[in-house]
């Protein structure tokens, strides 16, 4: 086990180092001149220049890179530059937010979706199959941000049982918080669990066919000994894989879904940084999603030994 | 028949429905879509405006058929963008192996560590909001998925006897990549893109809802949407009519995407 957890972990380093590079090109790339973006029109060369040198954009871009990637492992990612915040505080106090939203919102497509999908597999081509497969279709042709916005019509302004606009945190005031957070929660849940079904289903279907299954039933096991114990674990491997794509992809994804619901997430943030040419943000950003994704696929990947034993011996 | 098979017509009407929409749009709409008529602001469905108008006066429908060719024409292009790169890259990864593999999947694997859309947002600070830029961006994006499916195929192709036999006939190596391994692997680029294209319009809608697609008056489904949302009390049409045609598009794609599968993968069939 441990060896197996060191190899994934060593074959995370290189990816990471990539991704930084990745940001720090991406972000040098962009269009306009960030000294001149600081120091506003009416700057004289000399405070130009004393601007570059304070911010080592006169050195090689390598020793550029070296002194920024330094920094970043220290745990410096910059300033905004329109608030002045540092960006780091400012990217993890988001992220607090959609983190919040997302997991909640993953959680409780999956407990919905996983048995859904294995029970339409189980029951396959019946009326109940062809009925979840279709539900499952069409709810993940709907866009998060249109169901958002239709949730918003009905149950806000139709009805008037949820608040239009608006978001509390859950830490500040527990009750109203919940309350801000059905609706940008179920826009995300069912989504998201229409992509689940489908995957939960395909991959049982996957195991339904192989010989033990057969085997297992041949014992003379029940049915629901044959799903649950024999069926179920394996099954859930692709599934579990998925959860952890959807889990990376909806962490800085959520945007979308933030802004239909005006919630201060970290999405929010990547948009308005764009907007506002905020370069120090938009990098930390990028980066900081960069690393949660391929920290959260590697999580992902160190539990599937729990669900399938075979892959820690590959 | 399997599932799929039974929902391959409601997949294909829907489909089939976007297209004629996207044509029609070419050379006719109603109105003028960006003709703005402060008069005839935020009117309901019906009499002239079958789909009302909205806070300019213009004629929703009209600019629906204007959005259905935009939404076209930026996922048709988007998708052929990545498609012939990542069958150029993914082939040549596959195929030649050694340093090239090393270095193609180098970049891809860094790209692939990004979330699609985020990827899309950043390249898009770079290229500006724009068509081709929107377009380019999307296409950076999905670029690795295609060439991890090609070079998988393209792995697997490589060591049967076929193309041993061609080799061993003194065949070059481009000739093999053109005849032998890519038409091989078209079945898994067929199904690629066809999910590809439902998740490529998802995308571009959602980045035009955020402000960074196509600019406007320019309209595209996703920035009618976001244009939509501080009139849903007085005006919910707006909202309603362009979610509906997205919605509606995908799920033809999604549910003619799994009957492509079904023929051109047999392995998948019926799951």
């Amino acid at each position: 086990m441990l060896r197996f957890v060191f190899s994934r972990l060593l074959t995370a380093a290189p990816t990471l180092l990539l991704v930084s590079i990745a940001v720090f090109t991406l972000i040098r790339l962009v269009p306009g001149d960030p000294v001149g973006l600081m120091l506003g029109d009416n700057a004289d060369e000399a405070a130009y220049a004393a601007m570059s040198q304070r911010l080592g954009l006169d050195q090689p871009i390598v020793v550029q890179f070296l002194t920024w990637l330094k920094a970043v492992l220290q745990g410096d990612l910059g300033n905004s530059i329109t608030t002045g915040q540092p960006v780091l505080s400012l990217v993890l106090h988001r992220f607090a937010v959609s983190a919040q939203l997302v997991l909640i919102a993953v959680a409780i497509a999956t407990v919905i979706a996983v048995p859904l999908g294995m029970l339409a597999a189980w029951r396959q081509n019946s009326a109940f199959d062809l009925a979840v497969i279709t539900g499952a279709t069409a709810l993940m042709s709907i866009p998060t941000f249109w169901l958002g916005l239709m949730l918003l019509l009905f149950l806000g302004l139709n009805l008037g049982w949820l608040p239009v606009l608006g978001y509390v945190s859950i830490a500040d005031d527990f009750w109203s918080g919940l309350v801000y957070l059905v609706m940008p929660v179920a826009s995300l849940v069912l989504h998201e669990a229409g992509i689940l079904v489908r995957m939960a289903r395909a991959s049982t279907l996957d195991v339904l066919r192989l010989d033990y299954v057969t085997h297992a039933r041949a014992k003379g096991l029940s049915e629901g000994t044959v799903l649950i114990r024999h069926v179920a674990r394996n099954a859930f491997g692709p599934t579990w894989t998925l959860l952890g794509l959807i889990l990376g992809n909806l962490l800085g994804g959520v945007a979308v879904v933030e802004t239909v619901f005006t919630i201060p997430g970290l999405g929010r943030l990547i948009v308005e940084s764009i907007y506002g040419r905020d370069y120090p943000v938009l990098q930390g950003c990028l980066l900081f999603v960069a690393t949660t994704y391929v920290i959260v696929n590697l999580i992902v990947d160190l539990c599937y030994p729990i669900f399938d034993p075979r892959v820690k011996a590959q | 028949m399997s599932i799929h098979g039974t929902n391959r017509y409601l997949g294909g009407f829907l489909i089939g429905c976007f297209l004629i929409a996207a044509l029609v749009g070419l050379f006719w709409t109603p109105y003028d879509p960006l003709a703005i008529s402060l008069g005839g602001k935020l009117l309901p469905p019906g009499g002239q405006h079958w789909l009302g108008t909205d806070e300019y006066g213009r004629d929703v429908l009209s600019r629906l058929l204007l959005g259905a060719r935009s939404s076209v024409s930026i996922s048709l292009l988007t998708v052929t963008f990545a498609v012939f790169f990542g069958l150029i890259l993914g082939t040549l990864s596959g195929y030649a192996r050694g340093w090239i593999d090393r270095v193609i999947m180098l970049l891809t694997d860094t790209l692939l560590a990004f979330p699609s859309i985020l990827l899309a947002l950043a390249l898009l600070s770079i290229l500006g909001a724009n068509m081709f830029g929107v377009i380019l961006a999307l296409g950076l994006a999905y670029l690795p998925t295609v060439i991890r499916v090609v070079r998988g195929a393209v792995m697997s192709l490589r060591e049967r006897e076929f193309i041993e036999a061609s080799r061993l006939m003194g065949h070059p190596a481009f000739y093999i990549m053109r005849c032998h391994i890519v038409p091989n692997c078209l079945a898994p680029i067929i199904v690629i893109a066809t999910s590809m294209f439902g998740s490529v319009l998802l995308t571009e809608s959602a980045l035009s809802f955020l402000g960074l697609g196509v600019p406007p008056p320019a309209p595209t489904w996703g920035n009618m949407l976001a244009s939509a949302r501080p009139y849903m009390d007085r005006a919910a049409w707006l909202g309603v009519f362009p979610g509906l045609c997205i919605s509606l598009t995908l799920l033809g794609i999604n549910l003619f995407g799994d009957y492509v599968r079904d023929r051109f993968d047999p392995r998948m069939r019926g799951l």
